[in-house]
């Protein structure tokens, strides 16, 4: 729907349109409804008339009447009456607050992200409602995008929907007590979304690129709503540094690219800079968190002479606020680089038992046996990294990296 | 006079099943009119679909919540509590609060209001009376 100018005003102006609807109707599916009712008239009258001046404005008054008008054909509705009254009143109201009002709108959208991100939403749940509600993806977008068949992805969000309005999950920002805890949920949810687009290992790449854009511009809503919150900066910061190498990850045959081996000229210098922006201003609000440390760690990497040094100083912050095999991998692979390869593998040793399975940890004991000048054992190494490799690309490079010992 | 809870187990079926299912609502209002006027009856509640529920543990001091049900294991059924809370959140912090949460699951299930079940039942096409809602709780 992105060439059509109506569908594209239409799109631009959803989320905000729902998210005022929800809490003025008080119902997740209705809103919903309501505003696909209200895109369809949209449809014919823009066409007709021409786009409005506040296309927001027109579309949220559009889709409270047809809210109106599906109240009061369903019987199963409690509060009926309450609810078309109030409705009333607000349509009745010349002002139109909540399109009007810069913060009221930014208020709206808070507690949508929350809402959908609830913890009591199982985690496909809460990534499938975000796209849905906050991106404006449609269902069949999203099922694509995750290789999930559209009925059942419809399936899910219809559950997380019913579970919403039936164990009343509330439509609010959390208090204080509870933000700290429902805002890193929140951004698990972000950077997942991210992740799920970068990673791209399969599925349609356009799609999934999609999954980025999404992520990003959702880290810039959180920004602009949350300026506060160091680590909202933090996850904003590593999202753009990951996608400045969006393209060059990739060569014109379709391989995956090593960080150490791409062109720079192919990285995206705005996101860059705006990425760097970010982890500063992140940073000066002196609350250090894992997205902080994992954006710093990210800027240094993409420094064209890496300090692994600091590198693997990052990573030791990191595996004492979140500790996991991976991250005292990644530390034993920096430190490695950094100082004696030895001092690297000493770290990794305990690991070998921990991550037995896992291809990074073998191929990374590779490189530093054979920094170490020990190439049989760096042999032996990839052969258990080429063992456990399902990915023919990564095959290749890790035969060709054996083969050059 | 001892009390005791009995707790009803089915299994969830597809929606056309379940609406042949509410037309048992008539007798059930018929029977719980009998023990009320017996004096036998403390309460009744139906609840939502397992598909609301949410379970609640408490480990390490950090509230763990999860969507869906409790898992059957070992542990069985040693208790309930019927708390009126302004929405989901506000049921969670009071299951977090319990003692034995450190070590038990609590599994936070959304009650039916008479009013919804009335309506649930009505739309399956049973017929009832509005005055049946006084024995729907």
């Amino acid at each position: 729907m992105s060439d059509d100018p109506v569908a594209h005003a239409f799109r631009e102006e959803r989320a905000i349109v729902l998210a005022t609807l929800i809490r003025q109707v008080g119902d997740f599916q209705l809103a919903e409804d309501a505003v696909q009712d209200a895109f369809e008239a949209a449809v014919t009258v823009w066409r007709r008339d021409g786009i409005p001046a506040n296309p927001g404005a027109w579309i949220t008054t559009a889709a409270r009447r047809r809210a109106i008008d599906r109240l009061r054909r369903d019987q199963s509705v409690l509060d009926r009456a309450e609810r078309v009254a109030e409705l009333m009143r607000l349509d009745a109201q010349h002002e139109e607050p909540a399109t009007d009002d810069e913060s009221a709108i930014a208020d709206d959208r808070l507690r949508l992200i929350f809402t959908c991100c609830h913890p009591a939403l199982e985690m496909p749940a809460r990534v499938a409602l975000t796209l849905r509600a906050l991106g404006g993806l449609t269902t069949g977008e999203i099922a694509r995008a995750f290789l999930v068949a559209e009925p059942a992805m419809g399936k899910r969000i219809v559950r997380a929907k019913r579970k919403i309005a039936d164990a009343h999950i509330p439509y609010r920002v959390p208090d204080d007590e509870e933000l700290p805890s429902r805002l890193r949920g929140v951004l698990r949810v972000l950077y997942l979304i991210f992740n799920e687009g970068y990673a791209a290992a399969e599925g349609d790449r356009l799609v999934r690129g999609e999954l980025c854009d999404e992520a990003l511009r959702l880290g810039d809503l959180l920004v602009l709503l949350m300026p506060d919150d160091a680590e909202v900066w933090g996850l904003s910061a590593l999202m753009l540094l990951h996608d400045a190498r969006r393209d060059a990850r990739v060569d014109e045959a379709g391989r995956y690219v090593a960080l150490d081996d791409q062109d720079r000229s192919r990285w995206n210098e705005d996101r860059l800079r705006e990425g760097l922006a970010r982890l500063d201003r992140a940073v000066r609000l002196r609350r250090p968190g894992e997205y902080q440390l994992q954006a710093a760690i990210t800027a240094l990497q993409m420094e064209a002479d890496a300090d692994w040094g600091q590198i693997a100083e990052l990573y030791g912050a990191l595996a004492t606020l979140n500790p996991s095999p991976v991250v005292e991998l990644n530390r034993a692979v920096a430190v490695g680089l950094a100082a004696e390869p030895a001092a690297g593998l000493e770290l990794l040793a305990p690991l070998l038992d921990v991550l037995e399975d896992y291809q990074p940890l073998h191929t990374a004991h590779a490189e530093l046996l054979s920094r170490a000048g020990d190439a049989e054992g760096a042999a032996r190494a990839y052969e258990r990294a080429i063992a456990l490799t399902a990915n023919a690309v990564e095959r290749e490079e890790l035969e060709r990296r054996r083969a050059r010992l | 006079m001892p009390q005791y809870m009995l707790l009803v187990y089915e299994e969830e079926v597809e929606p056309e099943v379940q609406a042949d299912r509410e037309r048992i609502t008539p007798a059930l209002v018929e029977l719980n009119a009998s023990l009320r006027a017996a004096g036998l009856l403390d309460s009744v509640r139906r609840l939502h679909s397992t598909e609301s529920a949410t379970s609640v543990r408490v480990r390490e001091g950090e509230t763990e919540i999860t969507d869906g049900p409790f898992a059957v294991t070992k542990e069985v059924l040693a208790g309930y509590y019927v708390l009126e809370c302004a929405d989901l959140d506000e049921a969670i912090k009071q299951a977090a609060r319990l003692p034995m949460a450190p070590w038990a699951t609590i599994e936070v299930r959304p009650v039916m209001p008479a009013d919804v079940w009335l309506r649930t039942v009505r739309a399956a096409g049973v017929d009832l009376p509005d005055e049946a809602i006084d024995d729907l709780q």
